[in-house]
């Protein structure tokens, strides 16, 4: 509601100021996931402070919640971790430009006291998160972990209470690899988890860090900014090419590396089409879940917006802006996906 | 000087009647008065009917097997919320038994001459500072303090009363007693202030003729004083109960937010509100029809407990106070 109105009065406010001839004072508002919001705030607040005369407003509410402000043109953009459906791109008449403008990595976060290095082979995660397997001891995970100490404790596995794009990505990675976990719960941004006493919901990713922290035995997943954040031990998972992989910058960055663009236009356009998922990447030293996420940009609009928005999307490509990832939790873009940023970017108009 | 005061009064006349103004005063606020108390009534059917428009695609396509059903899958459009009903109604009486029992003793412990009055006025104050911490905080202090207290005790309840049904499962973390215990505490100001004043309603010479009867305190308390204020008691259960049902945030961090219907006091659970709670940021289309559907049910479910409270305690005064 908010941003509806805010929305609303800086449309008549850039109105007047372009009729008035000036360049000043550009206000862009947008909403959407809140998983980038730490390093996008960083961002909007040092362009804002570089650039007197535009300034940039965001609230995370989601990924599900800004894709439904950009259908309904209450904001100038907006951000979502799950990119958007062909119908809801459908929807937008002045035309959508999908970027990817950073990535992150999901990490599983774990609660075990003394144990600090803890293994988990590709048979066994989605397991745990199917609720096949509910004890710590358990011979699969003891077998991946030898010298590990494990208890004899019950499995509590945290999954988030609200819709979520990080768990849209987690799924995707869970239904490529098991297809009893493509079956039984599936790729989705509310997924229906199994209802066992051993699952617990709590909210946004901040809540699940909490929860794990406060519950011996718990395992749940974050992104890797919020593991890194809270100083929760994480998993090393096995990935595609059977090594065991630490999150990390360059475990994500080789993860992205597998990433194959598509080589259409988005439907309908001229606008390169930017969505792609690494649900399960190749290579070595590949983390094994890894994700875009996208800022999503109207192809046309207000030409003073149009302006500040290309500026906007040539600071967050800039290297002073992509630098700043890897210390907040978030792995910058490889080279070359920035080129093709660039390019897609010149279609806001 | 009096003279002319005493003059002017009898010119005036004490007895004079209303002026213009004093009557169209009264007339005014008379209307004013009226006027209020219809915009609450207007005002909850105005909710209503907000809640209702957007509930109907909801209601006509799930009908009654939106109560009865177990699922709530966003993705295949199921919708249905017996286990948040189920929840609801059983965290809030378990904190009602919890937090009720605990407030009315309370309520005794400072009216009854246990303490010197200006003691008990600071407890009295303490107790009704509970009211003014955010629920946030309860929530963020169910996760840092209770349940790290309960873990112990729930573990052993388990491992020894594990055939009993409240103890079935093993406390995970959240569940359903932390948020039951967190709630108690929530209520407890509101049972504890109500039940307060209900006992110092009770006439003076009622607790002296007790006492001239030669009662012990025991006696005096549980067979005259408690069944004389037994229908601001029952105000103060019916408030806090009310309190528990729609209470969102603490239960959203605390209960575990998991769709399963079960005794056990240790597994996790869902309540309608903190459903709506976590589900309506990104709900959209046929999501948020269903969760207005759920909002009626929870309003409904509310609207019902106070008549039935209303009920009671009509049924209590008439029996114990011998009220019209």
């Amino acid at each position: 509601m908010i941003t509806a109105c805010s929305g609303g009065s800086s449309d008549g406010q850039s109105g007047t100021d372009s009729s008035a001839g000036n360049g000043e004072n550009v206000q862009l508002n947008g909403s959407g996931a809140s998983f980038p919001f730490p390093i996008y705030s960083k961002w909007f607040k040092d362009f804002s402070r570089k650039e007197s005369g535009i300034r940039v407003d965001y609230q995370a509410k989601g990924s599900g919640a800004g894709i439904q402000d950009f259908v309904n043109g209450v904001v100038d953009f907006a951000a979502s971790d799950a990119a958007m459906k062909e119908e809801e791109i459908a929807k937008v008449q002045k035309g959508v430009i999908l970027l990817p403008m950073t990535a992150g990595e999901v990490v599983m976060a774990y609660n075990l006291e003394g144990v600090t290095e803890l293994k988990l082979p590709r048979d066994v995660y989605p397991e745990i998160f199917l609720g096949k397997i509910d004890r710590w001891n358990d011979p699969k995970i003891a077998a991946a972990n030898p010298g590990v100490e494990l208890p004899d404790t019950k499995i509590t596995v945290v999954t988030r209470s609200d819709s979520s794009g990080t768990s849209y990505v987690f799924t995707g990675h869970l239904s490529a690899v098991n297809a009893d976990f493509k079956s039984a719960v599936g790729q989705a941004k509310a997924p229906n988890w199994p209802n066992s006493a051993n699952f617990v919901k709590a909210p946004k990713n901040d809540g699940i860090a909490a929860q794990i922290k406060q519950t011996p035995g718990a395992i749940g997943y974050v992104e890797y900014g919020f593991a890194k954040l809270t100083g929760l031990p994480v998993a090393q998972l096995e990935n595609k090419s059977g090594a065991f992989v630490s999150p990390g910058p360059e475990a994500g960055i080789a993860a992205l590396a597998s990433a194959k663009f598509p080589e259409g236009n988005l439907p309908g356009t001229e606008i390169p089409n930017l969505i792609v998922w690494v649900t399960d990447p190749e290579g070595a030293n590949a983390y094994p879940i890894a994700s875009f996420t996208w800022l999503l940009v109207y192809a046309d609009q207000d030409d003073q917006k149009a302006a500040a928005m290309q500026k906007l999307v040539e600071y967050m490509l800039s290297d002073e802006a992509q630098d700043q990832a890897d210390s907040l939790g978030y792995i910058p873009l490889p080279q070359n996906v920035r080129a093709k940023v660039r390019e897609a970017a010149q279609h806001i108009q | 000087m009096s003279r002319a005061l005493f003059k002017q009064k009898i010119g005036k006349g004490i007895t004079r009647p209303p002026g213009n103004s004093e009557i169209y005063g009264d007339v005014g606020f008379r209307f004013f008065s009226i006027a209020c108390a219809w915009s609450i009534i207007l005002l909850i059917l105005f909710i209503l009917w907000m809640i209702g428009k957007q509930a109907i695609p909801a209601m006509e396509k799930y009908g009654f097997g939106f109560l009865t059903g177990t699922t709530w899958d966003v993705n295949k459009q199921e919708f249905a919320v017996l286990p948040e009903i189920w929840g609801t109604l059983y965290s809030s009486i378990l904190a009602l038994i919890w937090g009720g029992i605990l407030g009315v003793t309370i309520a005794i412990f400072l009216t009854q001459e246990f303490i010197h009055a200006k003691v008990a006025s600071v407890f009295r104050l303490t107790v009704e500072l509970l009211a003014a911490i955010p629920s946030v905080v309860y929530g963020l202090w169910g996760i840092y303090v209770l349940i790290p207290l309960l873990r112990p005790v729930a573990h052993w309840l388990h491992e020894h009363f594990g055939w009993f049904p409240f103890f079935e499962t093993e406390l995970g973390g959240p569940g359903m007693a932390p948020a039951a215990l967190v709630l108690a505490v929530m209520i407890l100001p509101t049972v504890a202030a109500i039940s307060v004043d209900a006992f110092r309603q009770i006439p003076a010479k009622v607790k002296e003729a007790t006492y001239g009867m030669g009662t012990t305190r025991a006696e005096a308390i549980f067979k005259v004083l408690l069944p004389t204020a037994s229908s601001g008691l029952l105000a103060a259960l019916v408030l806090g109960f009310g309190r528990a049902l729609g209470e969102t945030m603490a239960l959203a961090m605390l209960i575990g937010n998991s769709n399963q219907i079960s005794l056990s006091w240790f597994s996790p659970a869902n309540t309608l509100a903190s459903l709506m709670a976590s589900s309506f940021p990104e709900a959209g289309g046929v999501e948020v029809q269903a969760l207005m559907y759920a909002a009626l049910v929870l309003l409904l479910i509310t609207f019902l407990v106070n008549l039935g409270g209303l009920y009671i305690q009509q049924l209590t005064m008439r029996k114990f106070e011998g009220s019209k």
